[in-house]
Order: structure tokens, then sequence, then C-alpha cells
């Protein structure tokens, strides 16, 4: 099959239109689960395929696109979906983050700050924070609508009394303007402050849970904790060893078999960036 | 006085079977009443209509709540019936897996409920969620520990403790000592009766023991089939039961 046998962007167009649908709608109710029918897509589950249906659904022929996964440009899921856009919509891409107009991501929000011109698309594995605390579906849906979200702080609680603070890392329940509690995507608790009051729109996509969920700009999203035990966004206490960055996510990375090890940002562009600027880190090459 | 539970003429039909039927009675602050009668007589039926989680076909469940006065729990709103559902009245499960989450410490459990009504001072949860282990005789050593890691009879007392955290007004029961072997239950029942004279509390406990109505309920009520075939003071319908079947239940008890 020639690859003109697609549709823009893969999905066709009544797909996109439902797709759209959705996003308006979790646009208009910030944290609210809106289910779509989601698609089949040419990729397995878990590898971002509500991810790849929004991205679809939002881009046009003038976009440019960036897939990070983990931070990284490089990695298999960023490189497969990156080319998969490539051929299936002809947008141009880019690893850059401030070139990029709509970036989809998988467990990160770029370091550096993004912009009201911009679509942060993440992929989504478990959509319903309550999941793993309530497991009928139709109650914890119930919870949403009645606005119960005690169980949540029960999952804080059981953090704090078996490690002596709160150990959850990464998807770390969040408050969406004093309403929604929401999953926001296993990114790290170290991102969590960047959720809310972000210049650019933020849409969630769950695939196999057939579930969006979306952020408008300037969004008030409130971290969950207890008054004696606050939020805090935390990282691995070193700077980067290859661009000196104090204040960015680092990744842990094993270099040899005698256990050494180096600390370098998880968000390669930024790191990249620094690197051109002339900032160097302890290891250099 | 107004009483704090008025039921009337409650109804629930499962298709042509019948649930119970018509059933109404009066609670009054403090007092409890024990509900009797053979499996399949309706007893839980009843009890899940008055509890809110079943609807009822026919009837009112007035309750007096702390803030309106007497409302029908029927028709009120889901969230208003939720909201009592976690603070002014209490249920305990027959089966302890059934009223805890199994997969959080017992300390979690108990706090579930404070979490749900606000509290957000880990502190402070945690020296109610201790404190009230204590209370029910479950050592603080153990509050970090699963629910799966307890006995039958440590699990009925931390759903109790679990229950009772918020103040209740209103408990309850459904067979609170089934399942427990009989020196287990008798300190279940001490535990109780200490707790509901403690607090005040007014209690609906379901049983087919007759044991249990005596030792913690002030009136009784007699179910058969769906309808209520004898009510009265404990005392009164144990030792001079009127009714056919009363005297049947009475007299089918084993003397040791």
């Amino acid at each position: 099959m020639s690859e003109a046998a697609y549709n823009f962007a893969y999905l066709d167009e009544q797909t996109k239109r439902m797709i759209r649908r959705a996003i308006l709608k979790g646009l208009a109710v910030p944290g609210y689960q809106v289910p779509f029918a989601s698609r089949e897509m040419p990729m397995p589950y878990g590898w971002g395929t509500g991810g790849v249906q929004v991205s679809a659904a939002v881009l046009t022929p003038d976009d440019r696109f960036k897939v990070i996964d983990q931070g990284a440009d490089d990695t298999t899921n960023a490189v497969s979906i990156r080319s998969f856009f490539e051929r299936t919509a002809g947008v141009d891409t880019t690893t850059k983050t401030a070139e990029a107009s709509v970036i989809q991501t998988r467990h990160r929000i770029p370091e550096e700050p993004l912009t009201e011109d911009q679509i942060l698309v993440y992929q989504v594995p478990i959509p319903e924070p309550l999941r793993f605390l309530e497991p009928r579906e139709s109650e914890t849906r119930k919870m949403h609508s009645l606005e119960e979200y005690g169980l949540m702080h029960v999952k804080l609680y059981e953090d704090i009394s078996r490690h002596g603070h709160i150990a959850t890392s990464y998807a770390y329940p969040v408050k969406v303007e004093g309403r929604y509690v929401m999953d926001p995507s296993p990114i790290p608790k170290f991102d969590n402050p960047k959720l809310g009051d972000m210049a650019a729109i933020q849409l969630f996509g769950a695939g196999r849970e057939q579930r969006i969920y979306a952020l408008p700009p300037y969004t008030q999203v409130v971290s969950l904790d207890f008054e004696d035990h606050p939020f805090e966004a935390s990282k691995a206490d070193h700077a980067c060893a290859l661009c000196g960055a104090e204040h960015s996510y680092l990744d842990e990375v094993i270099v040899d078999d005698s256990g050494k090890r180096m600390f370098v940002c998880s968000d390669t562009d930024f790191c990249e960036s620094r690197r051109a600027a002339g900032h160097v880190g302890e290891q250099a090459a | 006085m107004t009483p704090l539970l008025s039921v009337q003429g409650i109804t629930k039909t499962y298709g042509a079977h019948i649930g119970c039927a018509d059933v109404s009675f009066d609670l009054y602050p403090g007092e409890v009443m024990g509900i009797v009668g053979e499996s399949g007589s309706g007893k839980s039926t009843l009890l899940n209509c008055m509890a809110g989680h079943l609807v009822p076909d026919a009837g009112q469940v007035v309750f007096d709540t702390r803030s309106d006065g007497p409302r029908d729990t029927v028709t009120m709103s889901e969230p208003e019936r939720r909201m009592l559902g976690r603070t002014d009245w209490a249920f305990v499960h027959q089966h302890a897996r059934d009223g805890l989450r199994m997969g959080v410490s017992a300390g979690g459990n108990v706090g579930e409920r404070l979490m749900a009504v606000g509290d957000r001072h880990y502190g402070d949860i945690r020296d109610k969620a201790t404190d009230w282990l204590e209370r029910v005789e479950i050592h603080a050593s153990r509050v970090d520990d699963r629910p799966t890691t307890f006995s039958g009879g440590m699990q009925q007392r931390l759903q109790i403790a679990r229950n009772l955290v918020t103040g209740p007004r209103l408990v309850f029961m459904d067979e609170p000592t089934g399942g427990l072997d009989v020196s287990v239950q008798a300190r279940l029942l001490d535990l109780l009766r200490g707790l509901v004279r403690d607090m005040g509390l007014s209690a609906i406990i379901v049983t087919h023991d007759l044991a249990v109505v005596r030792l913690l309920a002030d009136r009784l009520m007699v179910m058969k089939s769906g309808h209520v075939v004898e009510t009265g003071l404990t005392d009164q319908v144990l030792d001079d039961p009127q009714h056919a079947y009363s005297q049947l239940l009475v007299s089918s008890v084993l003397q040791v």
C-alpha cells in the first residue's frame, strides 16, 4: 500500500472529530476523564496509543512535532512515534523544545518552560488515580462525581506509615481547580509543580483505558499532601555530569560493572542546548 | 422525644419473592434494637434498606439528622446519603473482609473515615487511629500491620474501630459475631456492650443468635418470611414468646 493511502495523521476525519470533541469536553471540565472510542493503532497498548490518537487529532500540516520518552528524543518509543507521524502526516519534526508546536511526551515535562503556542500531549497508562485503592470503575466514577477523595489520602497515609515520608515519587495525584483528583501520568513528582499555571495546553490520552482528560492553560493544579507532611518535588541530589545543571531532573546511569554511576539530565534537548551554550559538567568529554 | 430513626412501611420484593414487607418501627436515641429470625426471613434485606444499600420499593426511613432534623433518607440525594454513611452512620458487616480494605494497614483502615471527612493532619489521624485500636483491644504496635495478618476476631474488632472513629450516632450491624468462635464472640460482645453504653450509641443488630440480642438489645423484633411477627422488650419476647414462630425460635436454642 502506498503511503498516500493514509489519511492525514493516520486516523480518518470522523475519528479525529470524535477525539476533538472529547478533548474540548476535557478542556471545559479540567481533570475530568472523558470516555472516547479509542481506536486500534498500529502499535501495542502501552506504547502510547492514547497519546498518538490525541496528537493525530490536534496536528495540522503546519505543525512542528516533537516526541520525548522519559525526556529523551532518541529512545525507541520517541523515535518510532516521530517517524510514524513523519510518514503518515508529513509534518516537520524537531528535537528542540522551543521550536515544537506539539510535543508528545511519555513520563516527563520538558525542562524549558512551554509557551501559549504549544500543546503538550501525555501518554497515560492508567488514567484513574483511585484504581489501585478501589478496583470498581463504577465506584470510582461515583467517587469522582461526588468528590469523595478521602481514599486518595489513605494511599499517602500508607506511604508515610511504611516509609516515614510520602514515598510516591511518580504519578503523584493532584487536585485540579479544587475539584477533580487527577493522575498526571507517570511523570516524576519533580514535574508536578510545572503542571499548574502552565501556558501551554496539556492533553492526556489513555488508549487502552479509552479516556482523555486535559488541563487548559493557567489551570490551578495542587499536589495532594498532609499538613504535617507537605508535598516536596524531589530529585537526585546531584548536578548533571554532562552539563552541570543543578535544577533539572536527573537519570541515574550505571557506567561499569563495579557500580560506578553518573547522573545526567533526563531531558536530552535541555542538556544538549546547555552544553552548546558552553556549560560543562564534571564528566563532560 | 423525636425518634432517631423512624421506619415506616418498608417493603422490598425481589420479583415475586418478598424480601421484607411493611416493616415499621421507631428507634430512640441510645436504644439498641435486635432483629432476629431464621435465614431468609428478610433481616438483612431490611437492614440494607435502612442503611441505604438497597432501595426499598415502598416506605420511608426517617433519620433525625444533626443539621436539618428528621429527613427521609430514601428520597434524600445520594451525596447526602453517602455523607451520612460515613459520618452519622456506621455499618458493621458480618464478614470483616467486606468492611475492611485488606491491602491497607490497620491505621489506614481506621483513618479512612477521618480522611473522608476532611482530616489532613497525619499525626492527628495516626493518634486517633492508635487510640481506637486500643479501645477495641488491638495493641498499638499492630497499627502498621495489614488486616490479613489479623485473626478473625481482631479483624472484626478492627472493623468496629474503623466504623466508630467518626463518632456515629447509629450503628447497623449484620451478624457481628457470625463466624467467630464462642470465646471470641463473648469478648466481642463485651466490647460492643461497653462501646454502646459509653458512647450512647443507637444500634440495630441483625442476628440469628438469641444470646447476642439477650446481651445487647433493649428491644427485639422477630421476623419470619419477610414479616415482623412479634416485637417487644428483649426479655419479654425471649422469656414469654407469644407467636408460634418465636416460641419455636426460643425453644430451639441448645441448653448446655
